[in-house]
């Protein structure tokens, strides 16, 4: 089977700092890969780039077979039009650590905008999909409440359904539990757990090494740009080789 | 105050005071349409512009915002004469305060839109959604909403610059009324009755923004 997400030779700076040294990781269809690792190893702008938020200077990104953001032109490297690239973004779904719905639209239309605009789906389908997606992540009852009357987990399910409501290829999780209250954690992990469940090829970016282990295929550990170790949970969590992981596990809660 | 002899006047006058406050609205409605629809592209280039762009705009806006609206009255009547450019004394009084006002509403724009986090992008790319749509569906219904009062707040202060325009022969409300005091000699009841009719439209004016800000209100 060909991989979903094949990565390669990924560089990628901000100004003089280079914050991803190469990175190369692949993901089969239905793959949970989770990154783990202290702030400022990468694992977010690695997560960034894959949904093109971040430009990169080196190396590539395939998803589903397709060169994302950047193309072989004569030897030459070129970044794709802004059409190409909104229509390849479509083919990730990520949910963000702050959730950033849209505040002057109630929870349905937040899911429905990107199924009308950018699926040019007609107005019905949009809100059958919607409805059910909504229903999905538990917030059926809330689907017409604006998200300032939303408690913090309930807005990142709605966020959460507004990304997979897109049908992507791939979900991206950026520390969409960060921002939460304690009590409120559980909830978002219920829905997260459930999709991976149900085969959704998952590449999340998560603090809670508890729920890394327990949903990932696979664990990546970053640091300082580049993947330090990779395994599965129970070789990261059980068995980790290098003295920098075993340092990382010591120093976070489980 | 002989109130009998001022409702007299008053009456005789209708006319002059009527075509007085139809060129005052239309001073004031010609003048923050079109100030507001350049604005809107003065903060559009202030906020995503190049660095030449932005640079250029600033000093459009600080020039602008730091000239009282009288001298700019009086450089857009004299001044452009001088150029060759003919404008009646209403074009150049309206030219005057649509300056003015895009520079307040660029400004506006500038700070409603930079005042968005910029997740709200990230979010609405991350669905698929070009530039554009971005702008239109996202970012324009949030900045309006933080907008509309300062908006509304230069309109009025637009309806009281127009007065200035008497000065370079504009025969808006306020030099109308002028004119009938210097027949009928009642300067204390007309100037009252003028003063009364502009606190009567900037009173309409805010209540009508203050009725739409209650209707678009994000829960």
């Amino acid at each position: 089977m060909s991989p979903i997400l094949t990565i390669s030779g990924l560089h990628k700076s901000f100004g003089k700092v280079e914050v991803l040294k190469g990175i190369d990781l692949t993901m089969q269809q239905g793959d949970v890969v989770s990154l783990i690792g202290s702030s400022g190893s990468g694992k977010t702008t690695l997560l960034r780039c894959v949904n093109l938020l971040e430009d990169f200077e080196q190396g590539s990104i395939e998803l589903a077979g397709q060169s994302i953001g950047y193309k072989q032109d004569g030897g030459q490297r070129r970044r794709l039009s802004e059409r190409e690239i909104a229509r390849q973004r479509a083919m990730t779904g990520m949910a963000f650590q702050q959730f950033n719905l849209f505040p002057h639209m109630t929870a349905i239309r937040n899911v429905m905008l990107g199924l009308i605009k950018t699926k040019k789906m007609p107005k019905d389908e949009a809100r059958a999909i919607a409805e059910k997606w909504l229903e999905r992540v538990g917030m059926g009852q809330r689907r017409d409440h604006y998200p300032g009357q939303l408690s913090g987990g309930q807005q990142q399910r709605v966020a959460i359904a507004r990304a997979i409501a897109m049908n992507p290829q791939i979900m991206l999780f950026d520390e969409v539990t960060s921002a939460l209250d304690p009590e409120l954690v559980a909830e978002v992990l219920a829905v997260v757990r459930d999709l991976a469940n149900e085969g959704m090829t998952m590449l999340l970016v998560t603090h809670e090494m508890r729920f890394a282990r327990d949903v990932s295929s696979k664990v990546v550990f970053m640091h300082q740009g580049r993947i330090h170790e990779e395994g599965t949970p129970e070789q990261i969590f059980g068995a980790p080789k290098t003295e920098r992981l075993q340092g990382f596990l010591a120093n976070s809660e489980f | 105050m002989n109130f009998s002899l001022f409702l007299t006047e008053l009456w005789n006058a209708r006319l002059s005071l009527l075509s007085g406050l139809g060129d005052t609205i239309l001073i004031s409605v010609a003048s923050v349409i079109l100030g507001s629809v350049l604005g809107v592209f003065v903060g559009l280039a202030m906020t995503y512009g190049a660095k030449w762009l932005r640079f250029v705009v600033r000093l459009y806006i600080d020039f602008l915002r730091g000239t009282p609206v009288f001298v700019l009255i009086l450089a857009c009547f004299y001044i452009l004469s001088v150029v060759g450019l003919d404008l009646t004394a209403f074009q150049a009084g309206v030219l005057a305060l649509t300056l003015f006002c895009s520079s307040h509403v660029g400004e506006i724009v500038r700070g409603a839109l930079s005042a968005i986090p910029q997740g709200q992008t990230e979010a609405a790319k991350s669905v698929g959604l070009t530039f554009g749509q971005t702008f239109v569906y996202v970012l324009l219904p949030q900045a309006l909403r933080q907008i509309l009062p300062t908006w509304v707040n230069t309109a009025t202060e637009i309806v009281k610059a127009s007065t200035l325009l008497s000065i370079i022969g504009v025969v808006e409300l306020l030099l109308a009324t002028q004119q009938v005091i210097s027949r009928t000699y009642l300067s204390l009841e007309f100037y009252l009755f003028a003063g009364f009719v502009y606190f009567l439209l900037n009173f309409v004016i805010e209540q009508a923004g203050r009725a739409v800000e209650r209707r678009i209100s994000i829960p």
